[in-house]
């Protein structure tokens, strides 16, 4: 058994590592654009890695528990109840059958992720359980979740060990980012003055902002000779600079590939960051060298593998062998 | 910008990505040089590479810094040979799909026809029974960018795109014709209609070509048409391919 979803933001969709492999094929990444929120919610409830969790976009969702269930919810603040009583963010909260969450409009930051212990009952689509809207695969029948869905869980009786030790300080969330960005690929298509602007500038979030791409307002970048390429591959965070000149950053759903120059890229750490702002936040570009970006990524990693390893260990990956005995 | 064929620049794009650029123009010889480190590089894998994305005239290359980092990984590609006769990429394939061309399916014909000052016919004749290259893949999962269209059916896109394309559709968008594998708002003139599925999350190989393949058009009747759609539909039909 799992969760009766009473109440729905209109992007909540289920998510997970994204779907690897298919891009040549023109077929987009998908995944959680928060990842770090993403990874720590299937931590705390002891699952492997690239386990499926809901992401949700400014709207916390509700629901009643069909089942026993330990769950967590990180990323923005939804302010989560269970039975109409707070429950903390970032922190793994065993639910009894019948008990009912009840999440909120995001106080701070944009996208919310709830995982449970042994994930969601789906199906893998082309190795990924991320919901491709576009595509109408993966997920929950490849669409946004909605009101009275029922999602069954993997497990309907948890044993999850030191509970109480099962959660951490949840990361302050801002409105005014600064996200660091690498040059290139294509920054020799802009002039100097078109770089300084860029990094000097603040932007502002526009709210045909989504999962696709995080489109900006603010100064125009200057192009030497227009900002049109012959179409190149476009990775997680690949900043492109149309004809108006205002920088759209590719999200977990962009295209494969596109036409318009890529000025910088934002590092993998700050997509995160990005991944919280709402529609009038402001951002800000930093330029930082490949090196010491990779040496943010592995930091980052290992605390993140360090979280894992105290409080999961190795017994309590469950996902993994729950998949190998329902495939038999 | 010029750049010499025989250059392959490196561009950071981030801290998990690089670009193996190999020019900056839509050519076949540049194509091929993609199309040569693209399966050099899936069948020789690097460790630490998780994703590749061929293009027109560059490789995107996704990596996880764990496994290797932004200088090794550089120092790796700079040493391999993309040479298209080293990298011994696999054969090309040429992927014969039907295409039911006019009529409801091609409703844009008559104004290709038009555009162009050639009858409806010898448009059917110039676009089927040839070979187009895919260059790459993208915009839609399984939509082709073809190279080698007859420049005697180049036609302008819509001034209005439709909102919907149908599935399966065959269009041209000035010099370049294609299919779409999904229902899709799109501004191409449509020519006709393919009955298979380009791209099925359902079967065991979702698509049927990769970029550096071939495609071939052959002209189908409406009965054909629709004998091809139920084996589609039960999941017996098989298209019929050549290697090259």
């Amino acid at each position: 058994m799992g969760i009766r979803i009473t109440n729905v933001g209109p992007v909540t969709t289920i998510q997970d590592a994204g779907r690897r492999g298919y891009m040549a094929f023109g077929f987009q990444a998908s995944g959680a654009m928060d990842k770090k929120a993403y990874e720590v919610a299937n931590i705390l409830v002891g699952n492997a890695g690239g386990e499926s969790a809901i992401e949700m976009t400014l709207i916390g969702l509700s629901g009643e528990f069909t089942s026993d269930a330990v769950i967590a919810v990180t990323g923005a603040d939804v302010s989560p109840e269970l039975n109409g009583v707070s429950i903390p963010r970032y922190r793994a909260v065993a639910v009894k059958k019948g008990d009912v969450l009840s999440c909120g409009f995001a106080q701070s930051g944009c996208r919310a992720y709830l995982a449970v212990h042994g994930g969601f009952f789906l199906k893998k689509v082309m190795d990924s359980y991320s919901t491709n809207v576009k595509c109408g695969i993966g997920g929950y029948l490849g669409r946004p979740l909605k009101k009275e869905d029922l999602l069954y869980f993997n497990t309907v009786s948890p044993k999850v060990a030191g509970l109480e030790k099962r959660g951490i300080e949840p990361p302050k969330i801002e409105s005014c980012a600064v996200v660091r960005a690498v040059l290139g690929p294509q920054d020799d298509y802009f002039t100097e003055k078109g770089i300084r602007t860029f990094f000097s500038s603040e932007y502002k979030l526009t709210n045909e902002s989504d999962r696709m791409g995080i489109k900006l307002d603010g100064a125009e970048i200057e192009s030497k000779n227009g900002s049109d390429i012959i179409s190149d591959g476009i990775p997680f965070g690949g900043i492109q600079i149309p004809a108006s000149g205002k920088p759209i950053v590719m999200a977990a759903d962009r295209q494969t590939v596109g036409g318009y120059a890529k000025i910088a890229t934002v590092i993998s750490s700050d997509m995160a960051k990005l991944a919280q702002l709402k529609a009038g936040d402001t951002v800000r570009f930093k330029e930082i060298s490949v090196a010491d970006a990779q040496d943010v990524y592995l930091k980052e990693m290992k605390e993140i593998d360090e979280l894992d390893k105290k409080l999961n260990g190795k017994q309590y990956k469950i996902g993994e062998a729950i998949k190998k005995i329902w495939k038999k | 910008m010029s750049e010499h064929i025989g250059e392959i620049r490196i561009l950071p794009a981030g801290d998990t990505a690089l670009v193996l650029e190999f020019g900056r123009e839509i050519s076949d010889e540049l194509n091929a040089r993609v199309k040569g480190a693209y399966g050099y590089l899936k069948q020789n894998p690097v460790k630490g590479i998780t994703e590749l994305v061929p293009t027109f005239r560059s490789l995107l290359v996704c990596y996880d810094p764990k496994e290797i980092g932004f200088n090794a990984l550089c120092d790796t590609l700079t040493r391999t040979d993309f040479s298209p006769k080293t990298a011994g990429s696999a054969a090309a394939r040429v992927v014969r799909i039907p295409v039911a061309y006019g009529g409801e399916f091609g409703e844009d014909l008559p104004q290709v026809s038009a555009h162009t000052g050639l009858t409806e016919k010898e448009i059917i004749e110039l676009h089927s029974g040839r070979k187009y290259l895919i260059y790459m893949l993208g915009f839609l999962p399984g939509f082709p960018y073809l190279g080698g269209m007859d420049k005697r059916l180049i036609t302008p896109r819509l001034k209005n795109p439709r909102t919907k394309i149908p599935e399966g559709s065959v269009g041209i968008g000035g010099e370049q014709t294609g299919i779409y594998p999904l229902a899709s708002p799109g501004g191409w003139q449509l020519i006709g209609r393919t009955p298979i599925k380009p791209y099925d999350p359902n079967r065991k190989n979702p698509f049927l070509y990769n970029a550096g393949d071939y495609i071939v058009f052959d002209p189908i009747d409406m009965t054909e048409y629709a004998r091809i759609q139920k084996e589609v539909e039960r999941g017996s039909y098989v298209c019929r391919e050549e290697v090259v």
